[in-house]
């Protein structure tokens, strides 16, 4: 299936809905069903600083853990709570309900891929 | 390297998949979602492809004597229809590889080995066949093997269009296996499993796996019975306290180390090989295979190191295999510890990624089902 046209990808499975110099931040529903079901979400606390490619979150399913990466400098504005209690919304809602982190960039992230070039890195 | 596909590839493609490469085989993850399956073989039934396991027939008028020297456990005594968990060990006493053995007649035995061991059985029964009167054969390719687990998995069978047994199924007992057949076509069924409930395990001719997978699908589907990949096996046979061959046991396990004691004959007045390995055992502070359980969500995986308390920094032990258990709800794992921290009850801290959690070793299994 397709990814939504109007977010913009990682190479590392990550989508952003860029506003301005803010960003809410997901994994990819490809990145999601690599995971299987997800059941712990550890997300970073709000004005925690961030650092391109570090790890600021894990997600982990009954098999694996996937790792939350910062996709630029610049600091946490919001967790996903509801993500949090319910961690299923990963999986049922990667592009909605299912956000990680709300941030703001210090700078554009670089590196982004459109949602044609996603789907080709994913092979849809 | 993924050099094999089940003869049910084809079905799991259909069904929309996920595959994941289990020694050398593409075998199905899930079809949907792991937890959803694994709550389906704790309440109602799952339907397992393990066509990946390894099937040897032994036969021959020799053929129990040469079980109880070849393998830890006694064969020769078992009943035909009789099944028994039994180890495979090297001279040293340690383990190539833990199997299910079938009493078929009184000289043929049907051995089950793990996919990834297959050649290591085989060879290891091929040589230790030297002098006895009996064939080894490797019959894997030939067979498919359906799993079908959970507390309908009976009701589920007798609903099976084209499946016939020489003994009813509320007859057969746990460990016992029956001859029977789907569409003409001979199969056995055992009544055993790999995930803490109630189930059969079907053998059957790998070009009639199809057919009969579809047939159990059909009847099973009114009674909530769904297809289930390795991934719910996994936290199945965890939470059952299951141990799985590269994890729990290895080259490097002694038997008694994974509490697995019982099932070596040492009682008996047969040698067997291995036998002298096994009654010197693991040295002195070898360590000990235990349950842990903690609370909260985070869970403990295979290799994190584990530590007699949260101050020490010197590893007491190491994980082998760990989730947070669906059915239970808080995080399980096997590891193993050095002997002092084995008992029930005792307190160890695990390094999760940097992060110290504290975990009780626990008595096992961690989940148990209710007998009727």
């Amino acid at each position: 299936m397709p990814v939504p046209e109007n977010l913009t990808y990682t190479s590392e499975h990550e989508w952003l809905l860029i506003d301005g110099d803010t960003a809410t931040v997901g994994i990819t529903n490809y990145a999601a069903d690599q995971l299987g079901d997800v059941v712990f979400v550890e997300l970073p606390e709000v004005d925690d600083a961030m650092i391109a490619g570090a790890v600021v979150g894990e997600i982990e399913s009954t098999k694996s853990v996937g790792e939350l990466l910062a996709p630029a400098n610049g600091s946490i504005l919001e967790s996903n709570r509801a993500v949090a209690e319910s961690p299923e919304l990963v999986n049922s809602d990667p592009f909605g309900a299912g956000w990680l982190v709300r941030v703001r960039l210090d700078a554009a992230p670089e590196g982004l891929l459109s949602a044609a070039e996603y789907d080709a890195l994913v092979g849809e | 390297m993924t050099d094999h596909l089940s003869p049910l590839h084809h079905t799991h493609v259909a069904a929309g998949a996920t595959f994941t490469d289990f020694a050398g085989w593409q075998m199905p993850v899930r079809y949907t979602s792991d937890l959803a399956e694994h709550h389906a073989v704790r309440t109602a039934a799952g339907l397992f492809d393990i066509s990946h396991m390894a099937e040897i027939i032994v036969e021959g008028p020799e053929a129990p004597a040469f079980l109880d020297y070849a393998l830890a456990g006694l064969l020769s005594t078992a009943m035909i229809g009789q099944a028994k968990y039994s180890l495979l060990l090297t001279e040293r006493g340690t383990v190539i590889d833990d199997l299910v053995v079938y009493r078929l007649t009184h000289h043929s035995y049907l051995v089950v080995a793990n996919a990834g061991n297959r050649f290591a059985a085989v060879r290891a029964l091929v040589e230790r066949a030297v002098g006895f009167d009996v064939a080894v054969t490797d019959r894997s390719d030939d067979y498919a093997l359906i799993a079908v687990q959970g507390p309908r998995a009976q009701a589920v069978l007798e609903q099976t269009t084209g499946l016939t047994v020489e003994i009813p199924l509320d007859e057969l007992k746990y460990y016992r296996s029956t001859s029977g057949s789907f569409s003409g076509v001979p199969l056995l069924v055992g009544r055993t499993g790999y995930t803490g409930e109630d189930g059969f395990e079907l053998y059957i001719a790998a070009e009639s796996a199809a057919a009969m997978w579809a047939a159990v699908a059909l009847a099973g589907a009114g009674l909530g019975l769904v297809p289930a990949g390795l991934a719910c096996r996994d936290t199945l046979r965890l939470e059952a306290g299951m141990p799985l061959y590269g994890h729990e046991l290895s080259l490097d396990v002694f038997p008694a180390q994974a509490g697995l004691d019982r099932v070596v004959a040492l009682t008996s007045q047969d040698s067997f090989v291995g036998r002298e390995g096994t009654e010197v055992g693991p040295a002195d502070g070898a360590w000990r295979l235990v349950g842990l359980a903690a609370e909260g969500r985070r869970a403990a995986r295979a290799g994190y190191p584990v530590f007699a308390s949260v101050s020490e920094n010197k590893p007491a032990g190491i994980i082998t295999s760990g989730a947070l258990s669906p059915t239970l709800g808080h995080p399980i794992a096997l590891a193993f510890v050095e002997p002092s921290l084995a008992e029930p009850g005792t307190e160890v801290s695990v390094d999760i990624r940097g992060k110290r959690l504290s975990f009780a070793v626990t008595a096992l299994p961690f989940y148990r089902r209710e007998k009727k």
